[in-house]
C-alpha cells in the first residue's frame, strides 16, 4: 500500500478521534517574537523551573549579548536576525502521556511518513523512545523497564524539577555557559531535550532514542541534552532528526553534554536529516550544534557516530575531552552535502590523560554545488604521555561543481604521542557506474550503493536497527546527483 | 536474436566500428576474433550501452527491438549480459550485496517480485559451488583484492545467476592461467542453452579450444573481414592475423 493510501485508511479507522488535518494544523503556543530577558523568563516560567535555573539562563543571556557570531567556518549564509524568530513553541493540549495510545495520532502519522514507525520500532527493537515534538515531550515509553534498572531517561525539563542535584552537578560542566556564541544562546533559551543518568555498574538494558522534529514555522529549536554514565556503566543513545519542508531558514542550536566516569562507556549516534533546502538553495535549517563528551573517569570511553545528510548549513564538531587516564574517544562521521548545502563538521580530540587513545573516521560526500569541509583538532597535552590518535578523512566527489576541504589541526606537547593522519579524495568513477548499470542497477540506486560502500566503516558503527534507515537516507539524499 | 546491420560507432568523434554486420540466433555461440585495436571491446560496450560509444550509422536489433533505444540497465533486465574484460572494484560493497541488488533490480524492471536475502543466498550458493567461488569471496567487497581468476569466475557466476538471453564475453580468457581458463570455460559451457545466444570475444584461439563456437568472425579495423567455422581459429593461430587481414584488404 502506498503511504498516502495507508494514511487514508488509518484516518478512516480513527474516525471521530481524528479531527484535524495533517501536522501543520496542530495548535501552537508560542513565546512572543524576539529575544530579550522577558523571553528567557517566559520560557523558564512555562517550564515551571526553579529559581536557580532561571538565574543560570539569565546569566547566559547576559553573556550572549556581549558575544559575536563566529565567522571562521567555511559556510556562507545571510545574517540571522535573532529578533525575528520565536524561541519557544509547544503544541497545546499535550499533557504527559503514559502510553503511545494517548498520543495525537497525527504525530504518529508524521513519524510514519518519515519512515519512523514508532510502534514497530519499539516492538522489533525494544527501543525506548522519548519523542520530542517541537520542544515538548509527548511520549515517554519503556519507562518502567528503565526504572527497574535505575536508569533515568526523561525530558530535561522534568529532570530539572525531579533531579535538581544531578542536573546542578553536571549541567554546563562539559560545555560551559560561556563556551561559544551558539552554546551560550542555547543555555539562555533551551526549550527541552533529554536527560539520561545511568547509575554505577548498570548496563542500560536497551538502546535509548529520541526523535527531534521541527514543525512550527519560524521557530528555532534549542535542544539541550545531558547524559551521565556513572562508574562501570554503559549506555547507547540514538538521536534522529527529521524536519518537514519549509521555505524560511530555521535556526537550530543544540547543546549535548556527555559525561563518562571511571570505566563507563557512552555511545552516541546521530542521524540528522533536517530539511536541507531545495535544489536551488532556498530554505533549509541552519544547524549550529555544540556536542562534547568528557571522558572524566579512568578507562572511560565516548564514541560519536553521526550521519549528517540534512540542513542547509551544518556547523558541528562532536568532541571528546580525554581527561581520564587510558580513556578512549571515537568519532565516526558521514557528512553528505548535495545541491547548495554547506557542511563544516569534524571533531576535537583533546588528550589530557596518559595512555589516552582516539580514532577519527570521517567520510565526506559532496554533490551538486555543495561544499563539504572536515575540520578537526587533535591536541595532546604535556601530561598525556603515550597518547595515540588515528585519523582517516576520505572525501568523495560526485560531479564537477562541488567542493571537499580537509582542515586538520594537530598539536602535540608530548614527545611520546603518536598521531597518524590519512586523507583521500576520490570521485565516483564512470566505470563503477557503468558496471552497476550493465548489471541492471538503475543510476540512483547505483550511486547509493557505491556511496554506502564508501561509508561502510561508519555505517557499521550504528546500532543495527538504525543502520538500515541510515543507508536508505544516504541514497535518498543523493537522488539525481549524477545527471 | 541479435541482428547488427552496417554498424558505425564513434568514440570521442573517432570512428572505431565502420560498417559491422553480425547475426546471431538463439542457441548459437559465435566468436569474434581480432587483433588489438580492431574494435572488439567497442563492440561489447556498444551492445551493453556504455555512455560515450555513439552509434553514427546502422542498427542493432535484439529480439526485434531497437537495442540502442534502451538504457544499459533496461538491456540487462531484458537479458543482455556483458562479462567484462576488466571487472571494476567497488570498495565497501560486499559481493553478496551487489549480486542481490543487481538481481532484484532486474526482476523489478521485469515486474517480478524481489527475492529475499535468504532466497538470494541459496541461489548464489548453489551456483557458486560449481565455479569454485568461495563463501569468503562472497563476503569480500566486490572485486577488491580479487585475483584475475577470481574476478573472471565472478563474472561467470553473475551470468549463471542472471540467466541472460544474450551473453557477451569480452576477453574472458585474458589474465588466466590454464587451470583457471578451464574452470571458466566449463562454467560457460554449462550455460549453453538452446534459448541463449553467446558472443565470445577473444584475441587468442586458446579459449576456443574449450568453448567451441558455431561460427567465428574475424574483426579488423572496424569490420568483419573473414568468417567461418571453428577451423578458422586454427588457421588464424597458424598464420596470424596479418595474413587474413591482409587478404581481406
Amino acid at each position: 500500500m502506498s503511504i498516502a493510501a495507508e494514511t487514508k485508511s488509518q484516518v478512516a479507522e480513527l474516525g471521530e478521534k481524528y479531527k484535524y488535518g495533517f501536522v501543520t494544523d496542530i495548535e501552537m503556543e508560542r513565546a512572543p517574537k524576539g529575544l530579550s530577558e522577558d523571553t528567557v523568563r517566559y520560557i523558564s516560567a512555562k517550564k515551571g523551573e526553579p529559581d536557580w535555573m532561571l538565574e543560570w539562563r539569565l546569566g547566559a543571556f547576559k553573556r550572549w549579548q556581549a558575544m559575536t557570531e563566529p565567522k571562521w567556518a567555511r559556510v556562507h549564509y545571510p545574517k540571522i536576525d535573532y529578533q525575528n524568530a520565536y524561541y519557544y513553541a509547544a503544541p497545546k493540549n499535550t499533557p504527559k502521556k503514559q502510553s503511545l495510545d494517548e498520543v495525537d495520532p497525527k504525530l504518529l502519522e508524521t513519524y510514519k511518513k518519515l519512515g519512523i514507525p514508532l510502534h514497530e520500532q519499539m516492538a522489533l527493537a525494544g527501543v525506548a523512545v522519548d519523542a520530542v515534538f517541537d520542544s515538548v515531550s509527548v511520549a515517554t515509553t519503556f519507562k518502567e523497564k528503565l526504572n527497574e534498572a535505575g536508569v533515568i531517561f526523561c525530558p530535561i525539563s522534568e529532570a530539572i524539577r525531579d533531579y535538581p542535584d544531578l542536573v546542578k552537578k553536571y549541567l554546563g560542566t562539559v560545555v560551559p555557559v560561556t563556551d561559544n556564541y551558539f552554546a551560550t544562546l542555547n543555555s539562555a533559551v533551551f526549550s527541552d531535550g533529554t536527560f539520561v543518568y545511568v547509575p554505577k555498574g548498570v548496563r542500560c538494558p536497551m538502546e535509548l532514542s529520541t526523535y527531534f522534529r521541527i514543525n512550527a514555522s519560524e521557530t528555532g529549536q534549542f535542544e539541550r541534552t545531558l547524559i551521565i554514565a556513572d562508574e562501570d556503566s554503559y549506555v547507547s543513545y540514538l538521536e534522529g532528526c527529521t524536519a518537514p519542508k519549509r521555505d524560511e531558514n530555521q535556526l537550530h542550536a543544540a547543546v549535548v553534554e556527555l559525561i563518562a566516569l571511571d570505566n563507563a562507556e557512552i555511545k552516541y549516534s546521530t542521524v540528522q536529516n533536517w530539511y536541507p533546502g531545495d535544489e536551488n538553495g532556498l530554505g533549509g535549517i541552519f544547524n549550529f550544534v555544540t556536542k562534547r563528551g568528557d571522558c572524566r573517569g579512568k578507562k572511560s570511553k565516548i564514541s560519536w557516530t553521526q550521519v549528517e545528510t540534512g540542513s542547509a548549513i551544518t556547523w558541528k564538531y562532536p568532541s571528546c575531552i580525554l581527561r581520564g587516564d587510558e580513556s578512549v574517544g571515537e568519532f565516526y562521521s558521514i557528512a553528505i552535502a548535495n545541491h547548495y548545502q554547506q557542511a563544516d563538521t569534524g571533531t576535537k580530540m583533546i588528550h589530557l590523560g596518559a595512555n589516552t587513545r582516539s580514532r577519527i573516521i570521517s567520510k565526506g560526500i559532496s554533490a551538486g554545488k555543495a561544499q563539504n569541509t572536515y575540520r578537526g583538532l587533535v591536541s595532546v597535552y604535556g601530561k598525556a604521555k603515550n597518547a595515540r590518535n588515528y585519523t582517516q578523512c576520505d572525501s568523495l566527489l560526485i560531479g564537477g561543481d562541488c567542493g571537499a576541504h580537509t582542515v586538520p589541526y594537530i598539536e602535540s606537547r608530548n614527545k611520546t604521542a603518536r598521531i597518524e593522519h590519512e586523507a583521500t579524495t576520490s570521485k565516483i568513477a564512470e566505470d563503477q557506474l557503468f558496471y552497476c548499470l550493465a548489471r541492471g542497477i538503475p543510476q540512483d540506486e547505483a550511486v547509493s550503493l557505491i556511496v554506502n560502500g564508501f561509508c561502510r566503516e561508519v555505517l557499521q558503527q550504528l546500532p543495527m536497527e538504525f543502520a538500515v534507515e541510515a543507508q536508505k537516507l544516504v541514497g535518498i539524499s543523493l537522488e539525481g546527483s549524477v545527471g | 536474436m541479435l541482428e547488427i546491420k552496417n554498424l558505425h560507432v564513434a568514440v570521442d568523434g573517432k570512428e572505431i566500428l565502420k560498417g559491422l554486420n553480425l547475426s546471431i540466433g538463439a542457441g548459437e555461440v559465435h566468436a569474434i576474433m581480432g587483433p588489438n585495436g580492431s574494435g572488439k571491446s567497442t563492440l561489447s560496450y556498444v551492445l551493453a550501452g556504455r555512455a560515450g560509444y555513439d552509434i553514427t550509422q546502422g542498427s542493432i536489433a535484439y529480439n526485434g527491438e531497437d537495442l540502442a533505444a534502451l538504457a544499459p540497465e533496461e538491456r540487462a533486465a531484458k537479458g543482455v549480459f556483458l562479462a567484462m574484460q576488466y571487472p571494476v572494484e567497488i570498495p565497501g560493497v560486499t559481493t553478496m550485496t551487489f549480486l542481490k541488488t543487481a538481481l532484484n533490480s532486474q526482476r523489478r524492471a521485469r515486474g517480478e517480485s524481489d527475492i529475499d536475502a535468504v532466497g538470494v543466498l541459496k541461489l548464489v550458493r548453489a551456483k557458486a559451488k560449481t565455479l569454485n567461488v568461495s563463501e569468503e569471496m562472497l563476503k569480500r567487497a566486490l572485486n577488491v583484492g580479487f585475483s584475475g581468476g577470481e574476478k573472471k569466475r565472478l563474472e561467470i557466476l553473475q551470468m549463471a545467476i542472471f540467466e541472460p538471453k544474450l551473453a557477451i564475453l569480452d576477453e574472458t580468457d585474458s589474465g588466466l592461467d590454464i587451470d583457471a581458463l578451464r574452470l571458466v570455460a566449463e562454467g560457460v559451457n554449462a550455460l549453453r542453452d538452446p534459448s541463449r545466444a553467446m558472443l565470445v570475444i577473444t584475441h587468442y584461439q586458446r579459449l576456443l579450444d574449450y568453448i567451441v563456437p558455431d561460427r567465428i568472425h574475424v574483426l579488423a579495423k572496424g569490420r568483419i573481414v573473414a568468417e567461418g567455422g571453428k577451423e578458422l581459429a586454427l588457421e588464424l593461430e597458424a598464420k596470424g592475423y596479418e595474413h587474413i587481414v591482409g587478404q581481406a584488404a
